[in-house]
């Protein structure tokens, strides 16, 4: 059996980023498995611009940032199977995968990153009732169809869900000559970038319906009419709100689920807040050798954080291979009021090497909140910050030496600051 | 009479919300903002909304059927109708590099449409 220091599984903007490190910090023995015929990933979809402040200081496409992360894979001799297929891993870190050429192959790696991205919601999970005609698309497989296959998929089109996709493709649309009806949203808040509701709905004057839903398709072969209702606080329809839209297309963009049916079956334990694998302050699973990052560890708004946690999970990699596992007991990252998640979900608060960063998300949208992080009665810090969407991720900072008195499970809370 | 208006920054994912007065054409305050790119936006904003606008154009020869490309600076919002028409109609053969010009000097805006990213050819 092959066996490698290293596995990546997938090499979309994660998988690339967390396999370049691992090469740069001296691990030669590294491979990705990559499902598609290219590397990049969603990255390859996603021609709008946007990607890379933070980490190229400058605002580029999709590709292109998939691009220059290619380059580098190149320059380090990053190994990386293409159209190969992960179907099993194994809590000994033995994997298997298929592809064309080889059938099936069984590896052993020393280290697994995962690093497998995630998958959208579908018209069965939201269970709308009505016809059953083509028509309706996941807002990400449209995009796909449009953007990398060349294919239009509508001319007259409504979206479920303002979740960034979906805003991205209202654009997109009406780009390509399309006419966007409307877009539905059943929470009184966008789930999208503030940005993206300015340069995707409001430039082109396309209606955003808070409070709604939809509520019926119609449509023998194709999509012909969508039904439309106001919903009440319970997210329920109100009767005789119904607004109807002749369309041919309906696209879904309705929330994305981290992709861990793989470590799922290992075993591997997941936090249920973000659906993906909890992990430490390295980015190390609950079973020792096993690293997440990426949309398959919790689902992103920015493609930069994927690129700096992943960077994170690969150097937590290359820790553990020279020294292994922590000896010490991890204690909890809870999310206490008005916090969703943090991640890492937990820290060995003695084995922090000089800083440990955390990723939240508050669970409604505050103009202005007080954050604080305590442990026990004792408030490690407290800092203000305004306009708290849930669909823009936080980050703070701690110094290791910060920590070092923690000897209990932290707690992060949102409290709304109400100004008369 | 003072006119007050309000923007959403889109010069980076935080969305700064930037509140703008406006008497005549003259900009008298702007608040909200939190960097330089906030209050640069609003200016150009209140004049002349200015957008990079990104699409994808026909490729021939390669083993996709659309490459994707980006105005290399960024065009007035309302020539984006006019600059899509052209984009729409524009093929171009593979192989592709990295950021090779597709379109020179769009509508006479000094913006290039570049690729934004390289296409092997067939074979």
């Amino acid at each position: 059996m092959r066996k490698y220091s290293a596995v990546v599984i997938g090499g979309g903007s994660a998988g690339l980023a967390a396999g370049i490190t691992l090469k740069e910090n001296g691990i030669d023995d590294v491979l990705v498995i990559e499902k598609d015929d290219m590397v990049g990933g969603i990255l390859n979809q996603c021609i709008h611009n946007g990607f890379g402040l933070h980490t190229f200081h400058e605002q580029m496409s999709g590709p292109a940032y998939a691009e220059r992360f290619m380059i580098r894979a190149e320059e380090v001799g990053l190994d990386i199977k293409l159209n190969s297929m992960v179907t099993h891993i194994h809590p000994d870190r033995t994997i298997e995968y298929v592809n064309r050429d080889e059938g099936y192959v069984t590896i052993q790696a020393d280290a697994v990153i995962l690093a497998v991205g995630c998958y959208e919601r579908n018209r069965g999970a939201l269970a709308i009732p009505g016809q059953r005609p083509a028509g309706v698309f996941t807002a990400g497989q449209a995009q796909r169809y449009l953007n990398i296959d060349g294919y239009m998929v509508g001319r007259k089109v409504f979206i479920l869900g303002s979740g960034d996709i979906g805003l991205i493709m209202a654009r997109r649309m009406m780009l390509e000559g399309a006419k966007v009806y409307g877009v539905a949203e059943i929470m009184p808040y966008s789930n999208g970038l503030p940005r993206n509701i300015k340069q995707c709905l409001e430039d082109f004057d396309i209606p955003l319906y808070l409070n709604h839903t939809v509520t019926n398709i119609y449509g023998k072969d194709r999509v012909e009419r969508i039904e439309v209702s106001k919903v009440d606080e319970k997210m329920q329809p109100i009767k005789g709100t119904e607004m109807y839209f002749d369309v041919d297309t309906l696209l879904l963009s309705v929330g994305l689920i981290p992709e861990n049916h793989l470590g799922d079956a290992a075993g591997i334990e997941m936090d249920p807040r973000i659906k993906g694998p909890s992990v430490d302050e390295n980015y190390m699973c609950s079973i020792d050798g096993f690293f997440a990052c990426g949309n398959g560890l919790h689902v992103h708004d920015l493609v930069d954080y994927v690129t700096l946690q992943a960077q994170r999970a690969a150097l937590g990699a290359v820790h553990y291979l020279k020294n292994g596992p922590a000896e010490e007991k991890a204690v909890k990252a809870v999310p206490g009021n008005g916090i969703l998640y943090t991640v890492p979900a937990r820290i060995h608060p003695h084995h922090i090497d000089k800083t440990v960063e955390f990723f939240y998300r508050i669970r409604k949208p505050m103009d202005e909140a007080v954050i604080t992080v305590k442990c026990g009665d004792r408030v490690l810090r407290r800092q203000t910050k305004k306009y708290l969407v849930p669909s823009v991720m936080e980050r703070m900072m701690f110094a290791g030496r910060q920590l070092e008195d923690v000897d209990g499970d932290i707690t992060f809370e949102a409290e709304e600051v109400i100004h008369d | 009479m003072t006119e007050t208006k309000q923007l959403t920054c889109v010069g980076c994912p935080a969305g700064c919300r930037i509140t703008i007065e406006m008497e005549g054409g003259e900009i008298l305050s702007i608040a909200g903002n939190t960097c330089d790119v906030g209050e640069q936006y609003a200016r150009q904003e209140a004049i002349m909304p200015m957008r990079i606008l990104t699409s994808t154009v026909k490729v021939t020869d390669c083993p996709y059927r659309v490459l994707p490309v980006t105005t290399d600076r960024e065009i007035p919002l309302k020539m984006i109708d006019q600059a899509m028409e052209i984009i729409r109609t524009t093929v171009v053969k593979a192989p592709v590099s990295f950021e090779q010009v597709i379109i020179e000097n769009l509508l006479d805006t000094g913006a290039n449409v570049i690729a934004s990213r390289s296409l092997p050819a067939l074979h």
